[in-house]
């Protein structure tokens, strides 16, 4: 396993500015010093990065030709009827103008780092790294190694965004495996408001990638955000990465999360309340299927007093996949009259399917107050019998039970315009697998 | 149209019915009344075919059909609707989607076209006034969050929208006040016809002053331990069920 740790640092990329420079020999270091995490690591104590070194993901990302059959077809499958956004989309880590569309919102500055003028710079400097710790969360000090550019939303003061900024990350497989690295950093100022929508999709063939996403949101005082972070890759597609967030006073934070399955798929979700009165709602859904493996840990630091986090994750664990659950909550000894929630609830579809679920509360503060359970069942024997005695067949019956249970969180999204384009994709998956088993049967 | 003959079955390996004998025909009302325990509503649960409730001897057939070898999805398909004595509450999938998942099933299945959204949305509503649901229970989760009378309500909907051959209501009428127990009668009633056939389940014979019953059947350990006309039920009425089953024994 050592081997993709050295063999991984070949992988610098030859440009880039300047001025990442700096944050990528920080990350090179960073990365060179860790070790790969065995059993004995707590952090990862259920997930084996066999995947990632068997794999040999040693080839780097090419840009593809944006008029290519595979992209085409992809067009239309990314796009969000009734979100209205303007979208940015980049191809096996290549941003592609021909797939991009909707107009420059004049509220919103959207830039690849590779393009920011020199206050963007400034700005993206001061942010850049400070949010995800490089130093605990090994695959994001990889990231900074391979930094080469990413891309910068930034919101100034007071300015609300209505149109939504959705950003895809597409991936098509290349000759050998490959690696790619994802970056965005959200800097949103006091007061302002914008939802950006973060997309992980690739082509129906199988895929040969392994993408290492690290996204920062950063939320100053009073600021918004509503923030979805989809991954609808295709089954081979290796991915690790993580949303970190700070928010700062009276900061609001929507995240919603959904991943569908990989061999190994690992999202580290953080938020630091460091201002009072901040708040966030984390909700999530996770369904690995086949032999796929879906790791979410989340991770809410409660810094400063009065701040409140509402929590949900639901997965639906199918034929031999395995998840991972690890929510903590950490409530520093300033955080009082902290309110956290966290729940995490969990459905298992076949004997042979697992989860590893561990909600964690660790409180310092003594005046708190704080719930947090998580449940594993199967499906509801009664209720399905309910249904069939409706005249439903039993594995139509199934699909509907495995869709109502995840649709609650769907049904809730602040976004309406992506829960219907979520659904036929879920409930497709759904059916998917009934006629799997059938046929299996 | 229904015929158990010696019908026995079990419940986590006990034995509940114990060798019933029971003939419905066409458009006839049959009231089923009998103590706690003594299997009315495992009788209903067998005939729908719900798992972990084993026939060990005896035949059932319905319209026909070997009702014994149906899935309960096929035994609907044939005509047969349970309204369970506690529907379940089903949160993420919407009622309106429930009903017409189970009603475009059903119109298949009889070679009728399936309806569009818009008629059958229609339909649902009309349904809904008839039972004096409001109409925001169609878009709520099956069931979640209704009150007790609020689910009967919703149980006899779905028998109204499915239009079964034979309905059985599984103590349809406990917990509901006065006003919901005639409302859900006369939507019983409206259903009757010279070839629908209900068995009404019940512990009271309240229920039986709003729908007349043609045959009243007490059912003691499993078995039918008496039959008779309406004027059996005012007799449990009067004099409750011990002495027939001091005479069963």
């Amino acid at each position: 396993m050592s081997d993709f740790i050295a063999e991984a640092l070949q992988m610098v990329p030859a440009e880039a500015p300047d001025w990442l420079s700096e944050q990528r020999r920080r990350g090179w270091s960073s990365w060179k010093s860790s070790s790969m995490p065995t059993r004995k690591t707590e952090d990862w104590k259920y997930t084996r990065l066999r995947a990632l070194e068997e794999g040999a993901y040693l080839d780097r990302a090419e840009c593809q030709d944006p008029s290519s059959p595979a992209l085409t077809a992809l067009r239309d499958q990314i796009h969000i009827t009734g979100l209205d956004a303007r979208m940015l989309v980049f191809v096996n880590g290549f941003y592609s103008p021909e797939l991009s569309s909707g107009e420059v919102v004049g509220n919103m500055e959207v830039v690849l780092f590779s393009e920011a003028d020199e206050t963007q710079v400034e700005t993206i400097r001061s942010h850049l790294g400070t949010v995800a710790d490089r130093d605990k969360y090994m695959f994001t000090a990889l990231n900074d190694s391979w930094l080469d550019d990413g891309v910068f939303v930034h919101v100034k003061q007071d300015r609300k965004v209505t149109t939504p900024l959705h950003v895809v990350w597409l991936t098509v497989p290349q000759r050998e495996a490959f690696s790619l690295s994802q970056r965005l950093l959200v800097v949103m100022e006091a007061g302002s408001e914008a939802t950006v929508v973060e997309h992980f999709a690739s082509n129906e063939a199988q895929q040969n990638s392994f993408t290492n996403g690290v996204s920062e949101l950063v939320l100053a005082a009073n600021a918004r955000l509503c923030h979805y972070r989809l991954h609808l890759e295709e089954e081979h597609a290796l991915h690790i990465g993580g949303v970190h967030a700070r928010l700062d006073r009276d900061a609001r934070l929507n995240s919603f999360h959904l991943g569908l399955g990989s061999i190994l798929k690992r999202l580290d979700v953080v938020v630091r309340h460091e201002g009072e009165g901040a708040h966030c709602d984390l909700n999530g859904i996770y369904l690995p299927r086949h032999s796929q493996h879906i790791d979410y840990h989340t991770c809410i630091e409660h810094v400063r007093p009065h701040c409140t986090t509402k929590e949900v994750f639901r997965g639906i664990i199918s034929d031999n996949a395995r998840a991972v659950f690890n929510g903590r909550i950490h409530i520093h000894p300033d955080a009082q009259k902290t309110v956290a929630e966290l729940r995490n609830k969990n459905l298992l579809t076949s004997n042979k399917a697992e989860v590893d679920t561990k909600p964690e509360l660790e409180i310092y503060a003594d005046d708190v107050k704080c719930a947090h359970g998580a449940t594993v069942a199967q499906l509801d024997d009664y209720a399905l019998y309910y249904l069939c005695s409706r005249g439903i067949a039993r594995e139509h019956a199934q699909v509907m039970l495995s869709t109502g249970f995840i649709n609650e969180l769907i049904n809730n999204l602040q976004h309406p315009s992506l829960g219907e384009y979520l659904k036929p994709v879920l409930g497709g998956l759904f059916a998917q697998q009934v006629t799997q088993t059938e046929r299996a049967e | 149209m229904l015929s158990i003959k010696n019908l026995h079955a079990t419940v986590e390996g006990k034995e509940i019915l114990r060798g019933l004998d029971l003939d419905i025909g066409a458009g006839e009302v049959h009231a089923i009344m009998g103590p706690n325990g003594s299997g009315k509503s495992t009788l209903g649960h067998v005939l729908t075919g719900r798992q972990g409730y084993e026939v060990t001897a005896g035949e059932v057939t319905f319209m026909g059909q070997d009702l014994l070898a149906l899935a309960p999805e096929e035994r609907a398909l044939t005509g047969l609707f349970l309204a369970f004595q506690y529907p379940v509450e089903i949160p993420g999938v919407s009622n309106m989607e429930f009903l017409k998942t189970a009603v475009d099933g059903m119109r298949k299945h009889r070679g009728l076209e399936v309806l569009d959204s818009v008629s059958f949305m229609k339909q649902a509503r009309e349904v809904c006034k008839r039972v004096d649901l409001d109409q925001n229970f169609l878009k709520r989760g099956v069931n979640e969050g209704f009150s007790g009378g609020e689910k009967k309500r919703n149980e006899l909907m779905q028998m109204m929208l499915l239009e079964p051959h034979l309905g059985i209501l599984d103590e349809t009428d406990s917990g509901l006040d006065i006003d919901a127990l005639q409302l859900v009668a006369s939507g019983i009633n409206s259903m009757r016809d010279s070839k629908r056939s209900f068995i009404l389940i019940t512990h009271y014979q309240r229920l039986l002053d709003f729908i007349e019953p043609d045959h009243v059947h007490v059912l003691g350990a499993g078995r039918i331990v008496r039959s008779g006309d309406k004027s059996l039920a005012l007799e449990l009425e009067d004099k409750g069920y011990g002495w027939l089953e001091s005479e069963a024994v």
